[in-house]
């Protein structure tokens, strides 16, 4: 799960991360109101959406007067904003941040990260702030310094030290990055994030270290023990669709294609968009129904899909293992009749009691063919896809 | 011979009178498994399958012998249950459970590894040594007893392998789901290791997906270490590029973690990697015979 900068900067602060002066707002009025409390002439005005690369995309504005703040604000409330990472329909700005400028002398990079290599948190470290660490990682890894946290210990003073002279830091910003950094592990550990990213982190006119943007991903899986994350999610940031599988607790994730696919299991259904993609295919999303494929779910499961305007054929891959495939057959007779679904759906039941689940699917009446095996399956699906996009 | 389990492990159940642990013990004791006792924390003392429940993976140990414990407990508690099982020395871990923290297995895995004891998963089918054995939620009738050993990150494609390899009359030797999760007890170099040693095992299929560098690390040791055939197949050709996570992750393993990546490093390694997963069977069979 994503949160917006402004939270991000709040649970920051609190863990000791110094942030420039900032109010969030959700009306004109009250970005005129803010402005007046900051009791400065410039401020910065940040459209809050899940997304970076938002000052390129012109979401992020600079004012010298009041009068310019409330026309900015204006303009920049209830867009949609698009940038290089939203996709073409972009992201609605509902929330602007007002902050104080910073003069800035140095821009750094700061983040952490889970690294499956090292099964531990690492840290990394770039004297090349306020780019695409990506962009820095290709071009000139060794401008990236990194740092392992062992799970055992902690991360230790020495390990932040190191990194702030090889930044170059001097004096007093040696002890400050300690501190951060020492506040940024507990803040990863005790709020279970998989990504925290400070890009950039100045060092300003006057040579202080500060945070001008962050970037928090927290744990899926631990939300059920982070009620305040959790109150702060924004569902106005995430796909609708999406989420409407999460709350079936079916994984879905949209594409560009044109044939539905409902699998059981991540990895098959990973394959199976493969191997439609092999027979000249093009897949319209990745659905996971999990291990009980049971008839509500792939009712709901169904609904999601055809929500989707785009499709013309349907591939239903389950490998029944334990539950039998003759009461998954029943399941999809059921769910396609009663949603009335007109696009032809290929089924590849295997497991148990796979022939009857076949027989059961052949002898339905409805638009469904019943497939041998999964290269059959992707097949027969690419060619009905095929002939709805002719007819 | 077989890798990890065979007909003579006896083993446990952590959640056992819980809906997953009783229906996937059952079904375990009825495949043969020599599941011998299950916890269940305040039902000691009981009696479920006809199997006595005891309230600590300790006190089951001090009655008798335990090889193995397979851990069905909801993910909330699952870092308790591994802990508990490695502090009481079970050699062998198999976790089940989906959903963990990756904090939590962070912390696992450092301790499991201090411990010396092996955890297989978590979010994955388990293993099976076919007509032996059976830790997990695997359809126990796909498999027979045979010449392949197979190690995968995917449950539901693990079964597509052995399902292949069954109907070739290829067999398995054992066969093992080292889960999808980003921090896996046993990664691929563990279970490869233990394939080439076991004589029963004639060949490998490996299973991986985008992600990580699991599979890369797997290649650059079966250069070295194995000289059995290797079929391996990498789901996730067509997923879309992953979320920025994903990229921050493998920036520091410099940069890979695409299917294409893993295809030209098992390739180099001599590898053969099929573009379609229902080839993996037929690729091994020429390869074995």
């Amino acid at each position: 799960m994503n949160i917006h900068e402004y939270q991000a900067k709040s649970l920051l602060k609190r863990y000791g991360v110094s942030v420039p002066e900032h109010t969030v707002v959700h009306s004109v009025e009250q970005a005129v109101r803010a402005y007046g409390d900051l009791d400065l002439d410039r401020a910065v005005i940040k459209s809050q959406v899940h997304s970076g690369a938002r000052g390129k995309a012109g979401g992020v504005r600079i004012v010298d007067n009041r009068a310019a703040l409330e026309q900015e604000a204006k303009d920049m409330l209830g867009v949609q904003l698009v940038t290089h990472q939203t996709g073409p329909e972009g992201l609605p700005v509902n929330q602007l941040l007002i902050e104080a400028p910073s003069l800035i002398d140095r821009e750094l990079y700061l983040g952490a990260v889970v690294d499956r290599a090292a099964r531990a948190i690492v840290f990394m470290a770039s004297t090349e702030g306020g780019v695409d660490i990506e962009t820095v990682a290709a071009e000139s890894p060794d401008k990236i310094l990194t740092c392992t946290v062992n799970p055992l210990v902690g991360l230790q003073p020495y390990q932040c030290r190191q990194i702030a002279f090889d930044l170059g830091l001097v004096g007093q910003q040696v002890r400050q990055l300690t501190q951060m950094m020492l506040g940024m592990a507990q803040f990863f550990v005790e709020r279970d994030l998989s990504l925290l990213e400070i890009n950039p982190l100045v060092v300003t006119a006057t040579g202080e270290l500060l945070c001008l943007d962050a970037k928090v991903n927290i744990d899926d899986n631990a939300l059920f023990r982070q009620p305040e994350l959790r109150d702060m999610r924004d569902a106005t940031q995430e796909d609708a669709r999406e989420n409407r599988a999460a709350q079936s607790d079916l994984s879905y994730i949209a594409l560009d294609g044109d044939i539905g696919c409902m699998v059981n299991g991540a990895g098959l259904a990973m394959a199976t968009m493969d191997l439609i993609k092999l027979h000249g295919g093009a897949p319209a999303n990745f659905l996971d129904v999990g291990g009980t494929a049971t008839a509500e779910r792939v009712t709901e499961a169904f609904n999601i899909i055809l929500s989707d305007e785009n499709i013309k054929a349907i591939l239903v891959n389950i490998f029944g293992g334990i539950v039998r495939c003759d009461l998954i057959a029943d399941g999809i007779i059921d769910a396609v009749s009663t949603t009335g679904i007109s696009v032809p759906v290929v089924v590849r039941l295997e497991g148990n009691n796979a022939e009857l689940a076949r027989e059961k699917l052949a002898q339905s009446g409805l638009n469904i063919i019943a497939a041998d095996q999964f290269s059959d399956a992707a097949i027969q699906v690419v060619q009905q896809a095929q002939q709805g996009a002719q007819s | 011979m077989s890798i990890l389990i065979d007909q003579n492990t006896q083993v446990i159940c952590q959640g056992f009178t819980g809906g997953q642990g009783s229906g996937h013990s059952e079904q375990s004791i009825a495949y043969g498994t020599q599941l011998v006792a299950g916890v269940t924390p305040g039902k000691g003392g009981q009696t479920h399958l006809d199997r006595p429940v005891y309230n600590t993976v300790r006190e089951v140990m001090s009655d008798m012998q335990v090889d193995a414990t397979m851990i069905f407990v909801p993910a909330a508690f699952c870092k308790d249950s591994v802990l508990e099982a490695a502090d009481a020395g079970v050699p062998l871990i198999v976790c089940i459970t989906e959903g963990i923290p990756v904090q939590d297995m962070i912390e696992v895995k450092a301790y499991v590894d201090a411990c010396g004891v092996r955890l297989v998963g978590p979010n994955c089918p388990g293993v099976i040594t076919p007509g032996a054995c059976r830790i997990g939620i695997m359809p126990g009738h796909i498999h027979q007893p045979g010449r392949v050993g197979i190690v995968s990150r995917s449950g539901t494609l693990t079964y597509e392998a052995v399902n292949q390899t069954t109907q070739l009359g290829l067999g398995q030797s054992s066969c093992v789901g080292i889960g999808g999760d980003p921090i896996p007890g046993t990664n691929f170099i563990d279970v490869l290791k233990l394939f080439q040693a076991d004589d029963e095992t004639q060949g490998i299929i490996l299973v991986g997906e985008i992600g990580g560098t699991a599979e890369e690390e797997a290649a650059e040791f079966i250069q070295s270490e194995v000289n059995k055939p290797v079929v391996a197949y990498i789901a996730g050709v067509t997923a879309p590029a992953g979320k920025r996570m994903g990229h921050a992750g493998a920036i520091i393993s410099g940069g890979q973690g695409t299917a294409q990546d893993k295809t030209q490093a098992l390739e180099r390694a001599g590898v053969t990697v099929v573009q379609d997963p229902t080839q993996l069977g037929t690729a091994m069979q020429s390869l074995i015979g």
